[in-house]
């Protein structure tokens, strides 16, 4: 019954409700701008990674090492991108 | 009659005139000969509906040499316009006109297929697999992008073309100062085979990652399926870009909000960088697979194995990283501060490192080497003097305090010539002479390609390089002309001449591909050029199935390996082969994107809409279809490589 019993999807489900609600939280209690914004980016990565790695099983065939590298890779050139064109546009205009 | 107004051409003139006339008795020549000799059938059956790999690559190639003379045609009409002060020949309109899609047809509709034939034809038979890992979405790819040059093409002699740069920067590109739908042409037709482009990098990398023969390791794959491998990795992460700027502009366009425009909080810069964010890449996406082709044949004509080829596969890694890190140092002018324009400086000059180790390995590859003088060698040996030169000019630009001087200059436009003519073109037409037995099975005539080469470099030379002088005196880029008084008459009169040398050797190379057709000898053999890389282990041309039976390779040299160490590459009995099916949905969804693209361009919203439900048909269509392909039998391998003499059976 214990093998059967698929514990880590399960906790994942909660662990993803939990962040839906911290995120949620935002909405209904009075933060400053920078702390909200801090909230919604740190809850929105996390539940990005449970997802890619609980329900969509990134990391269970043997792909599991080219599916992280290429999730890296994204990431770097994303954030690159984005610190780039404001650092260009705003931060130094 | 009013409805037919929007398609007339804004700005005409006799020449343009003279074009549409001869479209139509083209196009009308092309049905009358496919209707006369009955090829209807076999265009569509062997062709149009194909998902064989090779005759996809060969599609792409026929594309890309067609669009070279399209372009080379704009060069050549902007070179005689600049040739002497005050010329009349162009007024600025046209001037506009013609950089614009010469910028655009080179890079997307040359460059591109060019590069992309070569990665369908080499990369499946390099790894010994049977096809690309999705050969529908392949054929797809192909048609969206065959479907986005034509729908392009059709600008001049439809509603005007594009006349805002190949950059096509706002607000200039917006509808305030833009009012043609020209710009349209550009967003939607770019879009269309800029999706094409995408899928074909996942394409690809799959087939990279999943399909390669038992014993190939990633270290040991061939250096041009390295570099195809990195080139799509950057497309897949670069193209998407492209598509969001190009969706932007597009609504800004046809629907007035406001991403790009001056006002109401819209910023026209953010076009610059995201169009850089996607355009540095790019360039890097045509050059690696042309350095790839340069290991190949460098390696093949120097009797040597590729120096130093984990360094080459580290530094393309490297140059895929470093190609997202650059992109502010094509607006270095645009207002940023010291410490941004610092910052990317240094990562560009960064750059040159990776791409000076490439350079030293050829160096040492070709060392002590027996180097045979072919006509792919010529190219790839004038190549590496030719592109230093380019690379050297590029760290000059790179300095972004000096690069004040030398922004929007006849410097920067001799400078990317410099590299994209060595470094891409001729790698590409290194390849073409390279992979046509392989293709076709037969050699293109090495006397004639030698002269074509001469007249290119010789053309190139003369036509570039005085435009780094005049540059630095200061004649400015994308001006339809200058006074006698500026003293850039002469030096512009020289860059007319190795214009027109070049024209010379790109007739000279179609000539050598008529004569060759007609007077060269078919049986060549299967490894004509005494060749280390797998590729050459099958036939010429090569049968569908590819390989009779699957090789077992040891090393990045796998018929090098047979030759001189006795390696056995193919083991056991033929087996049946599973081969996809042909389809003709491809083409179809091509034909409805063009359909879809025009609607838009002209903001015809009844076709365009029907058009996009047309899309979204094709694709429900194509998840209910149940095909398991089809299974090419023992006999008739065996039947198919009698015919080849029997060397493999």
């Amino acid at each position: 019954m214990k093998e059967l019993f698929p514990a880590k999807q399960v906790g994942g489900y909660i662990f993803s409700l939990v962040l839906t609600i911290i995120a949620l939280l935002v909405y209904f209690l009075d933060f400053t701008f920078p702390i909200a914004m801090s909230i919604l980016l740190v809850t929105a990565f996390v539940q990005a990674t449970v997802q890619l790695v609980l329900f969509m099983h990134a990391g269970e065939t043997e792909d599991g090492k080219a599916i992280y590298t290429n999730v890296l890779y994204g990431i770097i050139i994303a954030v690159v991108t984005i610190i780039g064109s404001l650092l260009i546009l705003i931060w130094d205009m | 009659m009013e409805f037919f107004e929007r398609f007339a051409v804004p700005h005409p003139s006799p020449a343009i005139y003279a074009s549409m006339v001869a479209i139509v008795v083209v196009s009308l020549a092309i049905v009358v000969g496919l209707t006369y000799f009955k090829k209807w059938g076999y265009l569509w059956r062997e062709w149009l509906t194909t998902v064989d790999h090779k005759k996809i690559g060969i599609m792409y190639l026929i594309s890309a040499i067609l669009m070279l003379f399209r372009g080379g045609a704009d060069a050549i009409m902007m070179r005689a316009q600049l040739s002497m002060p005050e010329n009349q020949l162009l007024d600025a309109q046209h001037y506009n006109e013609i950089f614009t899609t010469h910028g655009v047809v080179m890079i997307i509709f040359m460059a591109m297929p060019f590069i992309f034939a070569f990665m369908n034809i080499v990369v499946p038979l390099q790894i010994g697999a049977r096809d690309v890992a999705f050969p529908r979405l392949n054929a797809i790819s192909f048609w969206l992008f065959f479907f986005g040059a034509m729908l392009f093409n059709i600008s001049f002699v439809v509603g005007g073309s594009p006349d805002a740069g190949w950059t096509s920067y706002f607000p200039l590109a917006g509808t305030e100062f833009s009012e043609s739908v020209g710009t349209n042409y550009y967003m939607i037709a770019i879009q269309i085979s800029g999706i094409g482009s995408l899928m074909t990098g996942i394409n690809m990398i799959t087939t990279i990652l999943k399909m390669r023969a038992p014993g190939m390791s990633l270290m040991k794959m061939p250096m041009f399926t390295w570099a195809t491998f990195m080139a799509c990795v950057i497309i897949i992460f670069a193209f998407p870009v492209l598509t969001i700027a190009l969706l932007m502009g597009t609504t800004d366009r046809l629907f007035a909000t406001n991403f790009f425009t001056s006002t109401n909080g819209g910023m026209d810069m953010l076009w610059a960088n995201f169009f850089w964010v996607w355009g540095h890449p790019e360039v890097y996406i045509l050059i690696l697979p042309a350095f790839g082709l340069y290991s190949e044949i460098i390696s093949t004509f120097s009797g040597r194995n590729l120096y130093g080829y984990k360094s080459m596969v580290g530094s393309m890694v490297i140059i895929s990283l470093l190609s997202f890190l650059v992109w502010t140092h094509h607006f270095f002018t645009m207002g940023q501060g010291a410490l941004t324009n610092s910052i990317f400086s240094i990562s560009t000059m960064a750059i040159a490192v990776p791409t000076g180790v490439k350079i030293f390995n050829w160096l040492l590859t070709m060392w002590k080497g027996k180097i045979r003088f072919t006509v792919p060698m010529l190219y790839s040996v004038g190549f590496i003097p030719l592109f230093t030169i380019g690379g050297v000019t590029g760290v000059m630009l790179a300095m972004s305090a000096a690069d004040y001087q030398y922004h929007n200059t006849m410097f920067l436009v001799a400078h990317f010539h410099n590299t994209i003519i060595p470094g891409v073109v001729f790698a590409m037409l290194a390849g073409l002479h390279y992979y046509w037995p392989k293709m076709f099975g037969f050699m293109l005539n090495e006397r004639i390609g030698k002269w074509a080469f001469w007249f290119l470099s010789i053309g190139f030379v003369l036509a570039f390089f005085p435009m780094y002088i005049t540059g630095l005196d200061g004649q400015a880029r994308r001006m339809y002309t200058y006074s006698e008084a500026t003293g850039f008459g002469p030096l512009n009169f020289v860059a007319f001449i190795g214009a027109g040398l070049m024209t010379i050797a790109f007739c000279i190379i179609v000539y050598n591909i008529l004569y060759s057709i007609k007077n060269s000898p078919r049986n060549v053999g299967d490894d004509p050029w005494n060749a280390r890389t797998l590729e050459w282990a099958t036939h010429n041309p090569v049968p569908e199935y590819n390989f009779a039976r699957t090789p077992h390779v040891a090393s990045s040299e796998a018929l090098w390996d047979v030759k001189k160490n006795g390696h056995e590459l193919f083991k056991g009995d033929i087996e049946k082969i599973h081969m996809p099916n042909n389809s003709g949905v491809p083409f179809i969804m091509g034909v409805i994107f063009f359909i879809a693209g025009f609607s838009f361009v002209f903001a015809l919203w009844v076709p365009a809409v029907i058009a996009l439900i047309g899309i979204f048909a094709c694709m429900v269509l194509r998840s209910f279809e149940k095909d398991d392909g089809r299974y090419i039998s023992v006999e008739e391998i065996k039947a198919t490589e009698s015919t080849y003499g029997g060397a493999n059976s």
